[in-house]
């Protein structure tokens, strides 16, 4: 269960938020929406323990975390803006070594299926430098399969996706929450999950 | 007085307090200042080998004294700042900077100054000097960082890494006469006793506290300076009689 | 309704103690295959070294004596020089990508997989001076004996520089001041290395042995094993903030 209480961020002198909270459970997604420059991904990164609130407390199971916290870095699967992704690699190798850095196997058995899922099987030969803005998003996805993390923290993941990669993220968001995973996104899209298990949380109106 | 140690860690409780230190350490140190040079530059006799010009160490001494105590104490500050977290510390320590620049550029030039008559050289690479200029330029990349990163709380973060790992250039400083034969001398100061004629070693410890006082009130009053611009936007920072005497001059 | 998550369902964060290891030599393998698939990069690097070198005798004097004694300091601010020009990639390439997020929030010590840049970083930057400085330093009529303290000094104090070079290029992340500002608060840190790895030569040459100076780069080098790891990570840390 993740909870947040009364989290607010500055940017030197200028307040992006204040005052936000929520609480999400296992099966549950909570999706943040708002207009650019509002502090959505300032939140995510809050969230996955990449930089400190100015103010307010985040608990993950009852624990309170903060950045780089040891509970939080073995539970969270981040996917930023970044595809983190070296040019230099070949789909595969990118995704062994991203997977492999979450502390996961990667067995080329589970490699080759996670990349038949993304439907980046023909491409996995190739340097991530030619791949297309999607295919390099799929990958990320790819990974998320792989990694094994509990919460799932999301910004903009529908980015450079087609119709058919939309379709398979919400599948997998879907299928996460399903084994009790929670997932955390930034989003103008819907995800295509049943209102029951989303929470929203619309920033740009908790200023005052 | 009990002192709540963590009551005074906020900008907004400390700087009162700074506010009421800094004329009793200005003023103490304009006195100790007048009765160091005047043991130095009135009493004091000249010295055996190196006549009048000796007495440059009533400033030399003592600003190289305080530009690496500067530095251990800014250092300090930085420790707590990661420890802790208190943005006091990080203010303190980038209080501290300047003045301990200063200090080592006074003890370079005064050193150079000493050096032409004496050794007859403005510069020579010795163990103590190189690592006094090193001293400099620890301090100059302190300031030039701090400049470069513009979020306060990363700067003062970064500055207080830096800062940390630059420390173990001060005891090759102290030690680095001990160390190497080198132009300087050997300590002529020590906690048990010293070589010293009376008078000169009286001089010289008055003027190190002269110089200490003058730092404390010099970092105090840039500090207040910090805290104002770090916190403007705070309520009790507009609430100041000086910051609302100086909008309603603004608005004139 | 608000359960908790499952944390036995995904895979456990590996233990503290392997934990170092795997993700030291993640992050080594990882590198060094980078650095291999971008082999052009690090021929200029050297050559760099190798331009900066012949450029002093040009500008100097090519007379034996004088160009003997300047050897080893040229050979050793060539090889700081070329240090500081490799350094700023540490890390820029995996901030820009975002890989370098990923490496942080990993559940291996940030500490360790950072020791594992900068021995990839040593091994392809300072290691090939290491072997380069001898031949190069024939340029300079350095006798046998000369160069063979060069290359043992550059051995024990290339990786100090590596080490500390880190700590720089974590701190000025992203900074758009960025090479200049790095030399600025790297240099300081390097003079102690450059005296006493140019000095541990000179000294052999007057006869005093190079022990207490090659003694002192490995004091400087056990001590910067230690703590630049712990001192770039939380840099890594606080640039991501």
């Amino acid at each position: 269960m993740l909870e947040a209480q009364n989290l607010a961020a500055r940017r030197g002198h200028a307040e992006l938020f204040r005052d936000v909270g929520f609480r999400v459970g296992a099966g549950d997604a909570l999706v943040v929406t708002g207009p650019n420059g509002t502090g959505k991904t300032t939140l995510l990164r809050m969230l996955a323990g990449l930089s400190a609130p100015s103010s307010g407390e985040i608990h993950w199971n009852g624990r309170s975390v903060g950045p780089f916290s040891e509970a939080l870095r073995g539970v969270v699967a981040y996917a930023g803006h970044l595809p983190a992704l070296k040019d230099e690699l070949t789909a595969e190798e990118n995704l062994a070594s991203l997977v492999t850095l979450s502390g996961a196997k990667a067995p080329p058995g589970d490699l080759d299926r996670a990349l038949e899922n993304v439907a980046l099987s023909h491409r996995r030969h190739l340097p991530a430098r030619v791949l297309s803005a999607g295919q390099r998003r799929r990958i990320g996805l790819a990974r998320l399969l792989l990694a094994r993390r509990p919460l799932w923290i999301l910004d903009e993941p529908v980015t450079a996706l087609d119709a058919a990669g939309a379709a398979l993220l919400a599948r997998m968001v879907h299928d996460h929450l399903d084994r009790g995973g929670l997932a955390v996104a930034a989003t103008h899209q819907s995800l295509g999950l049943e209102p029951a298990r989303v929470q929203s949380l619309a920033l740009g109106e908790t200023v005052a | 007085m009990a002192l709540n140690w963590f009551k005074l860690s906020s900008p907004a409780s400390f700087y009162p307090v700074a506010g009421a230190m800094i004329p009793w350490f200005a003023w103490g140190a304009a006195i100790l200042a007048a009765i160091g040079l005047w043991l130095g530059f009135g009493i004091a006799p000249s010295d055996f080998q190196q006549g009048e010009v000796y007495r440059i160490i009533f400033i030399h001494v003592p600003s190289a004294w305080m530009s690496m105590f500067l530095y251990v104490v800014m250092a300090v500050w930085g420790a707590l700042l990661l420890g802790f977290g208190t943005r006091l510390s990080g203010m303190m320590a980038q209080a501290i900077a300047p003045t301990g620049a200063l200090m080592t550029f006074v003890a370079l030039w005064t050193g150079a100054l000493w050096g032409r008559p004496t050794w007859g050289t403005y510069w020579a690479w010795d163990a103590r000097m190189t690592s006094e200029l090193i001293l400099l330029f620890l301090y100059l990349g302190l300031i030039a960082l701090r400049q470069a990163i513009g979020d306060p709380r990363r700067a003062d973060r970064a500055c207080a890494v830096l800062s940390i790992v630059g420390v173990v250039n001060i005891p090759i400083i102290y030690f680095s006469v001990q160390w190497w034969n080198t132009l300087h001398q050997g300590a002529s100061v020590k906690l048990t006793g010293s070589s010293m004629e009376t008078t000169m070693l009286a001089g010289m410890l008055v003027m190190s506290f002269a110089f200490w006082f003058y730092s404390i009130a010099v970092v105090l009053a840039r500090l207040r300076v910090i805290i104002l611009e770090r916190e403007r936007d705070a309520t009790w920072v507009g609430a100041l009689a000086e910051v609302r005497a100086a909008g309603q001059g603004a608005a004139r | 309704m608000a359960a908790e998550a499952p944390t036995d369902a995904v895979a456990p964060a590996p233990p503290a103690a392997d934990g170092a290891l795997a993700g030291l030599r993640w992050a080594l393998a990882r590198d060094l295959k980078l650095a291999f698939r971008s082999r052009a990069e690090l021929g200029v690097q050297l050559l760099f070294y190798v331009i900066v070198v012949t450029l002093f005798p040009l500008a100097t004097t090519p007379e034996r004596n004088l160009l003997s004694t300047m050897g080893p300091g040229v050979l050793w601010v060539a090889a700081l020089l070329a240090s500081l020009l490799s350094l700023p990639r540490l890390f820029a390439t995996d901030h820009a990508d975002g890989t370098l997020e990923q490496i942080a929030l990993s559940s291996y010590p940030l500490e360790a997989l950072v020791s594992g840049k900068i021995a990839a970083h040593w091994l392809t930057t300072g290691l090939p001076v290491v072997l380069l400085a001898p031949l190069l330093g024939l340029q300079y009529y350095m006798d046998g004996e000369s160069l063979a303290i060069l290359a043992m000094g550059l051995l024990i104090g290339t990786p100090i520089l590596s080490l500390l070079g880190a700590i720089g290029a974590a701190l000025t992340l992203g900074l758009k001041s960025g090479g200049g500002l790095l030399a600025l608060l790297i240099l300081p840190l390097y003079v102690p290395v450059l005296i006493f790895g140019a000095g541990a030569v000179d000294a052999v040459r007057a006869g005093l042995g190079a022990t207490a100076n090659l003694s002192l780069l490995g004091a400087g080098l056990a001590l910067a094993l230690v703590g630049a790891p712990f001192a770039a990570a939380a840099a890594v840390r606080i640039a991501l903030d």
